[in-house]
């Protein structure tokens, strides 16, 4: 059996829709460091996930395949309803009311994203330049989703803030792929998405004993296990 | 041997530990539970000897099963040898009845057989997004393994394991895109790491360069090594004193092995040193955290965690420099590291549950007070600070000469230096806690420790040992070394 392979997004894919959906999910993340870790994620997180499966149903519709169409369903799923919800409980499970904002100002954080945003326009440039079509042109978009997701996870301080940075840091590892190279092998999506799925009901059910084990604390402000105090 | 009777050890080493762990869910019987990741393996020790055996020697070809999903070389072969004997190591030590009688009993065995598997997984599979898979499966198996023992520590550790880990794992996958990427653009969309290496495209630089580097990045981060490495030390001191075994001893070597894979496309792609410079730069990185923090080390798991950082520090230098003297030293090096610290942290989780705590400071004249629990657990640290006979004495030693032959000698004077103090650091730790007369302080009897089995241990410690002057070894490491792209 060999890796099945899906086919490139078609250069004939409607640019503007292309540019829209990628730019949505980027600005999903936008909303996300602007919005801090206090507010529920799950709204944008949706958008995000909405997104990148529009962008594998434009794929399928384009290329009239069939296979892509049940795929990008799948990925809604997934991204857009299963995940976002689990990531959210895992908000509700630490108490979202706590104070966390460390002295972050929503004005810094965007100006971080925006030079995280043109980092990775340049970063993507020469992967832009091998991919033909309107793909190539938003694949920077995906990088720039990635370096969000990394912000996110870097200053996440909460078990949810986490959550949200790990997911979005996925989405754009996907978005990129999808863009770049249609995606990976059919066998590897597979693993890659059940990973997925396993390691944040994993984070779930850690955080939930985090819980317990710390009386409501976060792990992010864990440290018992720190150099120092051994 | 037949293809197709090598073909069944493919499937002996992948779905034996696999089908072993269905059946501990489906018959949770005590005695069951209580030898299935022996058994296990058990299973993947025998696959491997049969698909070394298969695969090395004039006029042998690599085992493919699954229409050449499945891929075994040489490489391969050794590495399911190295996960066979040290999880063999590690789970016939690590038996305990108490913990398979227990409520969470059936529940850590099975974790134990699908972490084997998918280590299994990730050494067998020829595309490399199907090994990435099969690496993040490894920390998602592993995770509850980590908290077994609960407590504030335990949640702790798994927390951070499973967030450092994933995202590190993830650098890995972008880099993995990014190289299929380039294939797609250049006609020929694959991961195969056998058909990138065999048929090797004319890929964009740029971006294969990006790519291939992001991938190593990733998968050294599962290897342990600087600086992506802070995971290690925690999940290693928290987690069951045999789990800590297999992932210090197992896991590190089959997520390195992906490294090398990397490192031979890079040459085999780009013609390049980039993975080379990365590799070299990462394992003298973990030398240099290793030497700096096992020096004022508090705890003694902690203190074997940042053993096997320096090992792979090691191991990462000797890939680096890349000649068959390297890398025959290299592939040893993993064998007996891996052989010797799972026995050693067996004993380790022993001494803590008869002690009571992990503090260097806390254990005091072991050798008098508990020589049953000392005398393995001393001659394991010996083996691995590679005091002779040690076979990690002439690893290390070949690595240092093939350094110097190899142009790279500030690396190798920095290797030495730093192993020197690493050396030191370790070697006082272990004097303090084993020699020296019990003081007023120390209780002279503390909790009775249930019996357990050493031979696993002493087996382990020898081979440890001998394995080096095993005269077809050297033959088999040849063949291995080719497979990397060097012909001794």
């Amino acid at each position: 059996m060999a890796l099945e392979t899906r086919p490139p997004m078609s250069p004939e894919a409607d640019p503007q829709a292309v540019a829209l959906l990628a730019g949505l999910a980027l600005l999903s993340a936008v909303v996300l460091v602007w919005r801090g870790p206090g507010a529920s994620p799950r709204a944008p997180l949706v958008l995000q996930g909405a997104a990148l499966s529009g962008l594998v149903l434009l794929a399928g519709l384009v290329d009239r395949d069939p296979r892509v169409v049940i795929a990008a369903l799948l990925a809604f799923v997934l991204k857009a309803v299963v995940l976002p919800a689990l990531v959210d409980r895992g908000g509700d499970a630490v108490g979202p009311g706590r104070p966390v904002d460390r002295g972050r100002s929503p004005a810094r954080s965007l100006l971080l994203v925006a030079g995280l945003v043109v980092l990775g326009y340049v970063v993507a440039r020469p992967l832009g330049a091998i991919v033909p079509g309107p793909a190539g042109r938003a694949v920077a978009a995906g990088m720039a989703l990635l370096l969000v997701g990394f912000l996110l996870l870097v200053t996440g301080d909460r078990v949810r803030a986490q959550l949200v940075g790990f997911l979005t840091l996925d989405n754009g590892i996907s978005t990129t792929a999808l863009l770049a190279a249609g995606g990976v092998p059919l066998v590897v999506e597979i693993g890659v998405s059940l990973d997925l799925l396993l390691v944040v009901l994993v984070l779930r059910v850690l955080a939930e004993r985090v819980t317990l084990a710390f009386g409501g604390s976060d792990p992010g402000s864990v440290r018992e296990l720190r150099e120092v105090r051994d | 041997m037949t293809v197709t009777r090598a073909v069944v050890f493919v499937w002996l080493a992948l779905a034996g530990p696999f089908t072993v762990a269905v059946a501990v869910l489906v018959f949770r019987h005590r005695s069951w539970v209580l030898v299935a990741e022996v058994l296990a393996a058990g299973l993947v020790l025998v696959g491997g000897c049969g698909l070394l055996a298969s695969t090395t020697g004039p006029g042998t070809t690599p085992v493919r099963a699954l229409g050449g999903m499945l891929r075994v070389d040489a490489l391969a072969a050794y590495l399911l040898v190295v996960v066979g004997a040290v999880g063999l190591t590690a789970t016939w030590a690590g038996l305990d009845r108490r913990r398979a009688s227990s409520r969470h009993g059936s529940r850590y065995a099975t974790l134990v057989c699908l972490f084997l598997t998918a280590m299994v997984l990730a050494v067998v599979a020829d595309d490399l997004g199907v090994t990435w898979v099969a690496v993040e499966a490894t920390t998602i198996a592993t995770a509850f393994l980590v908290g077994h023992h609960g407590g504030r520590r335990a949640v702790e550790a798994a927390w951070k394991y499973v967030v450092l880990a994933s995202v590190g794992v993830s650098i890995a996958l972008l880099g993995l895109v990014l190289l299929y990427a380039a294939t797609r653009a250049a006609g020929s969309p694959t991961l195969s790491w056998s058909q990138l290496t065999t048929h090797p495209p004319h890929l964009d630089p740029a971006v294969t360069r990006a790519g291939l580097a992001l991938a190593a990045l990733g998968f050294a981060t599962k290897a342990g090594l600087a600086p992506m490495h802070s995971w290690l030390p925690d999940a290693h001191s928290q987690a069951p004193g045999p789990v800590s075994g297999l992932m210090s001893g197992v896991l590190l070597a089959v997520a390195f092995g992906a490294v090398l894979r990397i490192e031979r496309l890079d040459d085999a792609l780009l013609g390049g040193t980039t993975v080379r410079w990365l590799v070299l730069a990462g394992g003298l990185l973990s030398l240099l955290v290793s030497a700096a923090l096992v020096v004022t080390q508090k705890d003694y798991k902690r203190l074997l965690a940042y053993s096997s950082i320096e090992h792979m520090g090691l191991v990462a230098v000797g890939a680096a420099v890349g000649s068959p003297l390297a890398l025959t030293a290299m592939l040893l090096h993993l064998l007996v590291h891996g052989l010797a610290k799972a026995g050693t942290f067996v004993m380790a989780g022993r001494i803590l549950a008869a002690e009571g705590s992990s503090a260097i400071a806390d254990v005091r004249a072991l050798l008098r007070r508990r020589p049953a629990l000392a005398v393995p657990f001393l001659a394991g640290g010996a083996v691995l600070l590679g005091l002779p006979p040690s076979g990690l004495f002439l690893t290390e030693a070949a690595l240092v000469v093939a350094g110097f032959r190899s142009g790279l000698g500030w690396a190798a004077g920095a290797v030495l230096a730093l192993v020197l103090v690493v050396f030191v650091g370790v070697g006082r730790h272990l004097v303090t806690m084993t020699l020296g007369a019990p003081s007023t302080a120390t209780t002279p009897d503390g909790p009775s420790v249930a019996p357990a089995p050493v031979a696993p241990i002493a087996l382990a410690l020898v081979a440890s040992c001998v394995v080096a002057f095993v005269g077809p070894l050297a033959g088999v490491l040849t063949d291995v070394v080719a497979v990397l792209g060097r012909s001794a």
